[in-house]
């Protein structure tokens, strides 16, 4: 059952929230990738993490321990702290 | 509602004085008067014939039952008469039945309708009444926490919010007469129309009792004064935010604090409806921190800053003095940042005070700046005593407090050294303009302390001016 509340602001945003806007370049950022453990994701992130050191960007790889459930607080945080943009596959 | 010819019952089993009436009921039918009986909870109970479950309390409500049984005369569709509780010569006479209830007792009062019921009252009203809510429905995804949820919308201050549910924003909106579609004013920065009810569901989530609404919707009215410039204020680097100080009989009426710790935490009215006024120029108007909030630091009381005057001291209050009198309630805003001690447990004259006093007050902002915020001074009980004991008014201390902030021209030195000051002199400058101390009575009783809370420094024409605002109904 879903609860109903009554949006408390002047309503100039919309409900959806937009994504946050992309960098315009990724020169001097950190890309994280982050393996939800679906099988051969990693094979698919190995060959993008390739290209992009290729391009002399800065990459740091994560891991949740399953797809099955979302990522843990930890590693969220860890990624949060360290990177500037994320790279995540959401299935097959 | 189409109501039944002839008399209708509303009963309810957990009431003795229905189960007693029960029999009655029955005579009524059999004497071949037309007889509805509605019944709150248990749908077996009459043993008439003809019978309405009103377990859904829809007609309870329309009806406006506020006790069982009642019963009411319809005569072409239109009630015509109503008796509530057992009252043996009322019924002989609405049934026109000389003989009923004979072997009854002549007199029992009834029980309280289920429908208004605290807690039932406010759902019959949402789904029976003529209320609406007319802001944006918000669905919480089905398994979410509704409090976290709102943390996800941005329409926290950091701290948890009462979710805005329906129920809750009736019950608020009851303790105004005014409509939930007046509008206060246009909230900055986004300029968006305040009305009552956008208000309301500020003040609910920020924790408000329903009888404090009064009180935020004054205070929200003050804030959006153009004197007040709340834009500039919600917008500036400095620290300040505002400040609600409450007069008259709402602080008693509210249960609000001006003894001991009366800047503090604790109290709840005192933190919510300082809370509820920046929730709304958060949401509503969009002032959030790191955006149009600029502010460098900050202060802790930027979360909601309110507190009630001590109005038991031989001093005039703030809002007396500012045209409303001790029988009605207001509320005055201030810019404020947060407040600076002044400990001075030696003095005993009000001279020796003074020199305190003034101390603390001149390094305000910086120890070289003239002309800069204006401040609130909070006497505190023993500090007031001092002034008291003495027979100072209010004006005699204002008075001396501005007569010894001068500072010298040739003392100034911010940006270079002291004296160096092109154009300096030996000339006294005021550190304060003229009206721009305000001095309030409140704390608790030990401490010969004092409370100063600077302002913003942009102040006056340009800048913001205190604004008063009677709290109505």
């Amino acid at each position: 059952m879903t609860e109903t509340l009554y949006d408390p602001t002047g309503e100039f945003a919309p409900l959806r929230r937009a994504p946050l806007a992309k960098p315009a370049s990724l020169a001097g950022l950190t890309i994280g990738l982050l393996d939800i453990s679906k099988s051969r994701g990693d094979v698919f992130l190995d060959h993008l993490d390739q290209l992009l050191r290729d391009e002399g960007l800065t990459v740091k790889r994560y891991k949740k321990p399953t797809f099955t459930r979302p990522a843990p607080v930890d590693l969220l945080q860890d990624i949060a702290s360290h990177c500037d943009v994320v790279v995540e596959g959401l299935a097959d | 509602m189409h109501l039944p010819e002839g008399l209708i019952a509303i009963v309810k089993q957990d009431c003795p004085t229905c189960v007693l009436v029960d029999p009655v009921l029955r005579h009524i039918e059999a004497s071949g008067l037309p007889l509805t009986v509605y019944v709150q909870d248990e749908p077996d109970f009459p043993s008439t014939r003809q019978v309405v479950d009103d377990r859904s309390l829809e007609a309870s409500y329309r009806l406006h039952i506020e006790t069982v049984p009642t019963l009411i005369k319809v005569r072409d569709g239109q009630e015509q008469a109503r008796v509530v509780g057992w009252e043996r010569d009322e019924w002989r006479a609405l049934t026109g039945l000389a003989a009923l209830g004979g072997e009854l007792p002549a007199y029992r009062p009834g029980c309280g309708s289920l429908a208004v019921q605290p807690g039932i009252a406010e759902r019959l009203a949402l789904k029976y009444g003529d209320f609406s809510i007319h802001s944006r429905e918000v669905e919480v995804p089905t398994l979410s926490d509704s409090t976290e949820y709102c943390f996800e919308r941005g329409w926290s201050d950091g701290l948890p919010v009462v979710p805005p549910t329906a129920e809750r924003i009736y019950r608020m909106l009851q303790a105004t007469t005014r409509a939930p579609g007046e509008v206060l004013g246009a909230m900055p920065p986004l300029l968006t129309a305040c009305t009552v009810e956008k208000v309301a569901i500020n003040a609910v989530m920020a924790g408000c009792k329903p009888e404090y609404l009064q009180a935020v919707l004054a205070a929200v009215e003050a804030a959006l004064d153009p004197a007040f410039c709340l834009h500039g204020l919600l917008a500036t680097t400095w620290f300040s935010g505002p400040m609600i100080v409450v007069n008259g009989p709402a602080r008693k009426a509210l249960g609000m604090n001006w003894a001991g710790n009366v800047l503090g935490q604790g109290n709840r009215a005192n933190a919510t409806i300082g809370r509820a006024l920046q929730l709304t120029v958060r949401n509503v108007g969009g002032g959030k921190p790191q955006e149009t909030d600029m502010s460098t630091f900050g202060h802790p009381g930027k979360l909601g800053f309110c507190f009630a005057e001590d109005e038991d001291t031989p001093w005039t209050t703030l809002a007396e003095d500012r045209g409303v009198s001790r029988e009605r309630s207001a509320v005055t805003v201030f810019s404020a940042d947060g407040p600076l001690g002044c400990a001075d447990q030696k003095s005993r004259t009000p001279e020796a005070l003074i020199y305190s006093l003034a101390g603390s007050l001149r390094g305000l902002n910086h120890v070289d700046m003239v002309n800069g915020a204006d401040a609130v001074v909070v006497i505190g009980p023993e500090h007031g005593r001092v002034f008291d004991l003495a027979g100072w008014s209010k004006d005699d201390v204002t008075r001396a407090l501005h007569a010894a902030t001068h500072i010298k021209g040739v003392d100034l030195g911010m940006g270079t050294a002291p004296g160096a000051v092109a154009g300096s002199d030996a000339g006294l400058r005021a550190k304060f303009r003229p009206g721009g101390l305000t001095l309030v009575r409140a704390g608790g009783q030990a401490g010969m302390f004092s409370a100063i809370i600077p302002g913003w420094l942009v102040k006056g024409e340009l800048g913001t001016d205190p604004v008063t605002r009677e709290i109505r109904a």
